[in-house]
This record gives C-alpha cells, sequence and structure tokens, in this order.
C-alpha cells in the first residue's frame, strides 16, 4: 500500500503541473477539452458520410429498404441499446468519481463500463452471426428471404454492416483504452486536480453512444409497421 | 488512503477543476429520461404513421442525442469555445445532409431531361 502511494505521487506530480505554454490549469484543461471535442468533430465528419449514403440509398430505394430493414431484430437492437445507455450511465458516473477524487468506486465503475460494453459488442456479434446463418451478407450467397426489390437489398445490408461494424470498431478501441485506464486508476493516476484521460475518454465514450442512438432508429425502427411489406 | 486525500489537495490546479462537477442526481434523471424514450421509440415504431414514423424516431433520437451532449458530455455547463465547436460541427453535418437530399428529393419533380 505504501508504495503504491508512492508510485501514485509520482505519477500525479509528473501530469499534474501545468505546461509552460499554460497560463493556469484552468486554460490547460479548457484546451484538452477543446481538443477532444475538435476530434468528434472530425468523427461527425466521418461517420455523416455514411449516415449520408444511408438516406440517399433510402430515397432511392424504399421498397428494398422497407422489406430489409424488417429483418432486424427490434427488440434485442432495443436492449442492447439500454445496454450501452447503461454504460454511458457508469462513464459518466465514473468521470464523477475522478473529479471528486474517489479511487475505488472510478475503478468499479470504469469496470461495470467495460463489462456493459463487452455485452454489447457480444450481442453485436451475436446478430451479426444470425445474418450469417440466414446468409444477409452481401454477397455470392446473399439471400433474403421474402424480401421485396431483391436487387438492392445487398445495399440495406451493406449499410448495415458498414455503420455497425465502424461503430463496433469505435467500441473495440474504446475497450482498449479502457483497460488502460482502469490499470490507471488501480495506480492512483487520477484524482480532482488532474483527470483529463478519463473524462476526455468519457467524452469519447458518451460520442460513441450517441452514434448508436442514431443508428438504431435508421437500421431497426423504420418501416416497421408498413402495410403490405414483409 | 487518508495520506493520499490530504496530498490530493495541496497541489496547483486542486480548485479549478472542482466548479465542473456536475450533480448525481443529473445523471441519473438523464439516464432514466434516455432508457423511456428508448422503449417509448421502440414501441412508437409499430405504430403506421406513414411517412411521419422516420421524422418521429429521428426527433426522439435528437432529443436523446442531446441530453448526451448537454448533460453526460458536460456542454451544458462548458465553455463558450467548446459550444461554438459543438455547433459549427453539426452546422456542416447539417450542410452535408440537406444540401445533398434537397437535391436528391427534388430531381424528379419536374419531367424533363437531364434530372
Amino acid at each position: 500500500m505504501d508504495s503504491n502511494i508512492v508510485v501514485a505521487e509520482h505519477a500525479q506530480a509528473a501530469h499534474r503541473a501545468v505546461r509552460h505554454h499554460f497560463e493556469s490549469a484552468e486554460q490547460q484543461r479548457d484546451a484538452s477539452t477543446v481538443g477532444m471535442w475538435v476530434f468528434l468533430v472530425t468523427e461527425i465528419m466521418f461517420f455523416g458520410g455514411l449516415f449520408l449514403a444511408y438516406f440517399a440509398y433510402r430515397h432511392a430505394y424504399p421498397t428494398a429498404f422497407a422489406s430489409a430493414s424488417n429483418k432486424t431484430d427490434l427488440w434485442i437492437g432495443a436492449a442492447n441499446t439500454t445496454v450501452l445507455i447503461c454504460s454511458s450511465l457508469t462513464m459518466a458516473l465514473a468521470v464523477h468519481c475522478a473529479a471528486t477524487s474517489k479511487r475505488m468506486l472510478l475503478v468499479v465503475f470504469l469496470c461495470l463500463t467495460l463489462v456493459l460494453g463487452s455485452v454489447f459488442l457480444g450481442v453485436k456479434g451475436y446478430q451479426y452471426h444470425d445474418k450469417w446463418v440466414h446468409h444477409e451478407i452481401p454477397g455470392q450467397n446473399f439471400h433474403c428471404e421474402g424480401c421485396a426489390d431483391a436487387t438492392h437489398t445487398p445495399l440495406f445490408f451493406s449499410l448495415y454492416f458498414g455503420m455497425t461494424g465502424l461503430h463496433a470498431t469505435h467500441m473495440i478501441v474504446g475497450v482498449g483504452i479502457l483497460l488502460v485506464l482502469i490499470f490507471q486508476s488501480w495506480q492512483g493516476r487520477f484524482d480532482a486536480a488532474w483527470h483529463t484521460p478519463i473524462e476526455n475518454f468519457g467524452l469519447y465514450w458518451h460520442f460513441v453512444d450517441i452514434i448508436w442512438i442514431f443508428l438504431f432508429p435508421l437500421l431497426y425502427l423504420i418501416d416497421r409497421s408498413g402495410k403490405g411489406l414483409s | 488512503m487518508a495520506a493520499h486525500d490530504a496530498h490530493g489537495h495541496s497541489e496547483v490546479g486542486a480548485h479549478t477543476q472542482e466548479a465542473h462537477i456536475v450533480p448525481k442526481r443529473v445523471y441519473f434523471l438523464v439516464f432514466i429520461a434516455l432508457i423511456i424514450l428508448t422503449w417509448v421509440t421502440a414501441l412508437v415504431s409499430r405504430i403506421d404513421m406513414g411517412p411521419w414514423n422516420i421524422f418521429v424516431a429521428l426527433f426522439i433520437a435528437i432529443i436523446k442525442a442531446s441530453l448526451v451532449v448537454f448533460f453526460f458530455m458536460h456542454v451544458w455547463y462548458g465553455t463558450r469555445l467548446t459550444k461554438m465547436i459543438v455547433a459549427s460541427g453539426l452546422f456542416w453535418l447539417i450542410l452535408l445532409l440537406f444540401i445533398t437530399m434537397a437535391d436528391l428529393w427534388t430531381r424528379n419533380w419536374m419531367g424533363v431531361p437531364g434530372r
């Protein structure tokens, strides 16, 4: 325990100091928040292109998109959304604990975030497997049972895999970063005075949550009620 | 732990971050709203509203995203610069989506060649 404290204090001393190009700790902190948001804005545009492709093709082939989106499992999607929102709550609480110097709770909430994120990815994997079994992956053996406009249904599934795949990639990266942050939190690197990595990772994690908040209605909920569509 | 806590507040900047701490109550309220909206949007999708289904679904998604951005991501309590960067990101996204879609939506309004 004693040696832990010494290690922790060394680490803190190295990080907490205000770098020479900043006037105050507050300015340094605001700069890092702004930097993180600039990165997230580039991410918005990155995903934005895919959302645009979705809207453009949905506009061009409404029948294909309506019948193909009925192939996704609404209730599993809603349950998985719930899991992801829970992980956002635990992440927000982790930031809160870092800001109030509660080391053990910080570790606990980061671990919960990791577990919930992994559950989300596991369910996603199960859904991908389901699509694989039903030959609903675009390619040579693609087959969509009872889908209208069979020529264009692969487009929906390409976008489905592209968008959820890019989202899942972000989650996998997030899980990797979480492992490092849990280790560092355990070492006592973060407290009320300095916890910028926890805060910025929180922004990233919530951003990934927001992407899903839009993917869920677009891929799972649209045209559920459509009459005459199988 | 006690020694660690006592030390933690003697360093530079210890006081500057405390102003930004969001009460836990806010997080729980936002969380409850997000869960309710998730299941509302899932259930509402089964009601046939014709072309309005997508607008209702996106409207609920925008409310949910705003809650996350403002409270989980602290933008509500953030600096003006942060708010401006978020707004500018949204502005360019709206340009991307709306200008392109305005083109695609209106192309076949007139039955003329070259549409």
